[in-house]
């Protein structure tokens, strides 16, 4: 298996890819810190590019890099290798190259510039959010053969829950105001991960306001670790459940 | 700066005068030297107007001890008053009365009373210098005493429940008073003033008290300066006065739902200028607040830097910094009848073309999405998204839901340097 990985990886460096999103994240990470001398307001910039770019970038790249390595996928499967053993060779090493890329391109400013609580707890969501839309994409590129059918899906899953879930949720929360709506909103957000990884931000970011909630569950949940282990565990379900699914899928389908 | 000169200044003569006042009083006046064995009691019955008490080192579990003439008492290092629980413990009841250098503690609890470490009644011209309180309900209390001076004490409380706390150093019915470099924990409230005028409270450190760190009522024509307040339960409020003057304070860290850094309520004719608020959950609260003056202050990592209900009028928030805070400015109501000038606003995205400093397009700081969350505060689960933020922008081109004419037209592009 750490062969096959070994390989996949040599393939991805080639592409290059890997190096340019590593190159944006470098540059982008250090003119945000150059323009703004308030390690919190970059912190809040780079947020944007995390919850927005690194989802997106991560779908993009993995189905592009499914369909590009089929034929390789097919080589492999004529050897005396198990399914599963590829798949999660193919699986392991674009998430790791990915994380790696997001956490040398963000993580080598944040060092240099200056670290704190909000900067490390931006990494680790960047990288939570790296792992589940890896994920994701697999199962879109396990569901369909056609390669741009697999990115269009891929695309949706991105925009459905950088966008669409939201807006459902808002006017969740809007209509039935009326009623006591703590413990919904957070089973609601339960459901996406880019707003699990959010939550873990504003804990940081916006803890003052938080603790204006009146609440006693929401206070709760966001004082102290209660609310930080529900995102990860959460975020760590959104990881190997679409990955699980498209390991099926895959050990079962037709090439 | 001047005025921190000023106030030294004031401080250097005060302190010439008590010393030529005890100079004077020294020649003629008679030393008593005090241990634990002794009742104090008779001591203060024998001793003549101006003369000192001096308690040597040791726990005098004596209370209840009145004292109704003129005279000094000095502590010296580990003199204790032990109120055993039960009792008050000094109670001062005539003019120009020195407590200084002396440890209180223990004094009794009660729901009815308001016990006290110290109380004044009718007692002008008291001192109460340097002196330390532990566990006390009441650490120092006035009433109807004027030209206090209250310096340089520490007051430590610990209890779990509010209703076994009373107010660190509460003023009732006084005028004049200087309240000088306390330091207050763990009481109800801090500082508590009620009927209290023309006073002074300076430089005093006001923390983790349960309720407020300064509470404040029907007081006119007071000052508090260079003061800091911070983590306490629900923060500093201000209530139902006039011409009250704040500078140069700090208000830390109040978190909570109901806690404010600075709770204005029904205030006028005052001045908030040169403060800093820091990571509060809410900065300024303001209801039925008129003709205030908010200048050169310092809102920093706030919840909601400014709650600016529909009920105030008149005010001008200028040259202050907005530096952080998750929501800038909110408010309940479209009619606006305040000013907001000169501010820095760290959101701000506007563009300066003539160079002035100054930006050419004028800055709504009311964040649509706030007046979500005044509606529904469970919307605050989507604070910060992708969503949230093109909504925003939409609003920010077309305002519908927030007040269009609550902006700032010349908002500064720098922030003002106020280190």
């Amino acid at each position: 298996m750490l062969r096959i990985i070994k390989y996949i990886m040599y393939d991805i460096l080639r592409t290059r890819f890997m190096f340019i999103y590593f190159l944006f994240l470098l540059l982008s990470t250090i003119a945000l810190f150059q323009l703004d001398s308030e390690a919190s307001k970059v912190v809040m910039s780079l947020m944007n590019v995390v919850l927005m770019v690194v989802p997106l970038i991560s779908v993009v790249f993995t189905t592009i890099h499914f369909y590009n390595s089929y034929e390789f996928i097919e080589l492999m499967l004529i050897q005396p290798v198990n399914r599963k053993v590829v798949f999660w060779s193919e699986y392991l090493a674009v998430t790791i190259s990915l994380s790696l890329a997001f956490l040398l391109g963000v993580g080598i400013p944040i060092l240099l510039y200056g670290a704190n609580a909000s900067a490390l707890m931006l990494l680790y969501s960047g990288l939570m959010l790296t792992l589940v839309f890896v994920s994701m994409a697999f199962l879109a590129a396990v569901l369909t053969r056609d390669k741009a059918k697999a990115i269009g899906v891929g695309l949706l899953f991105w925009f459905y829950f950088v966008l669409i879930y939201d807006a459902f949720v808002l006017w969740v929360i809007y209509t039935f105001s009326d009623y006591p709506l703590e413990k919904v909103s957070l089973a609601l957000i339960a459901f996406n991960p880019v707003d699990l990884a959010r939550i873990l931000m504003l804990l940081q970011l916006d803890i003052s306001a938080l603790m204006g909630y009146t609440g006693a569950f929401f206070k709760n949940f966001f004082e102290g670790y209660a609310g930080f282990i529900f995102s990860t565990a959460l975020l760590l379900v959104w990881m190997v459940l679409p990955v699980g699914f498209a390991t099926r899928i895959f050990s079962k389908k037709d090439l | 700066m001047r005025d921190t000169m000023r106030n030294r200044c004031v401080g250097v003569v005060f302190y010439v005068s008590a010393l030529f006042l005890l100079l004077s009083s020294g020649a003629m006046a008679k030393e008593w030297k005090l241990s634990p064995k002794q009742s104090i009691a008779e001591v203060v019955e024998q001793a003549q107007a101006g003369d000192t008490l001096r308690f040597v080192a040791g726990v005098y579990k004596q209370a209840n001890i009145i004292i109704q003439k003129p005279l000094v008492l000095l502590g010296e290092k580990g003199a204790v008053l032990d109120g055993s629980h039960q009792h008050e413990i000094l109670v001062l009841a005539a003019e120009h009365i020195t407590v200084q250098g002396l440890s209180f503690q223990h004094s009794g609890r009660s729901s009815l009373n308001d016990l006290a470490a110290i109380k004044c009644l009718d007692a002008h011209y008291v001192r109460i210098i340097n002196n330390q309180f532990d566990n006390t309900f009441f650490g120092i209390h006035l009433s109807n005493s004027n030209y206090a001076l209250i310096e340089g004490n520490t007051l430590k409380a610990q209890a779990l429940n509010e209703y076994e706390l009373g107010n660190g150093i509460h003023l009732w019915k006084c005028k004049n008073a200087r309240i000088v470099k306390n330091t207050i924990t763990g009481h109800r409230d801090g500082i508590y003033f009620e009927f209290v005028t023309h006073s002074t409270i300076q430089e005093n450190i006001s923390t983790k008290n349960m309720r407020y760190g300064l509470h404040f009522m029907f007081s006119n024509d007071d000052e508090y300066l260079n003061n800091t307040f911070k983590n306490n339960g629900a923060g500093v409020s201000v209530m139902y006065s006039h011409g009250v003057s704040m500078h140069g304070n700090r208000f830390e860290e109040n978190w909570g739902e109901s806690s404010y850094g600075l709770l204005l309520k029904d205030i006028r004719d005052s001045e908030v200028i040169d403060n800093q608020f820091l990571a509060n959950t809410s900065g300024i609260y303001m209801e039925g607040c008129s003709r205030t003056q908010f200048h050169g202050n310092e809102f920093k990592n706030n919840g909601w830097a400014i709650q600016l209900q529909a009920s105030c009028n008149d005010n001008t928030l200028e040259r202050n910094n907005f530096q952080g805070n998750s929501f800038d400015v909110v408010t309940n109501g479209v009619v606006v009848l305040n000013t907001l000038k000169n501010n820095y606003w760290d959101k701000y995205q506007g563009y300066d073309l003539d160079k002035d400093g100054l930006g050419d397009v004028p800055f709504r700081p009311v964040n649509m999405f706030s007046t979500v969350m005044e509606r529904v505060p469970a919307a605050i689960v989507l604070w910060r998204s992708m969503l949230v933020f093109l909504l925003d922008r939409a609003e920010k081109v077309i305002p519908a839901m927030t007040p269009e004419n609550l902006m700032d037209n010349q908002p500064r592009m720098k922030p003002y340097d106020y280190n």
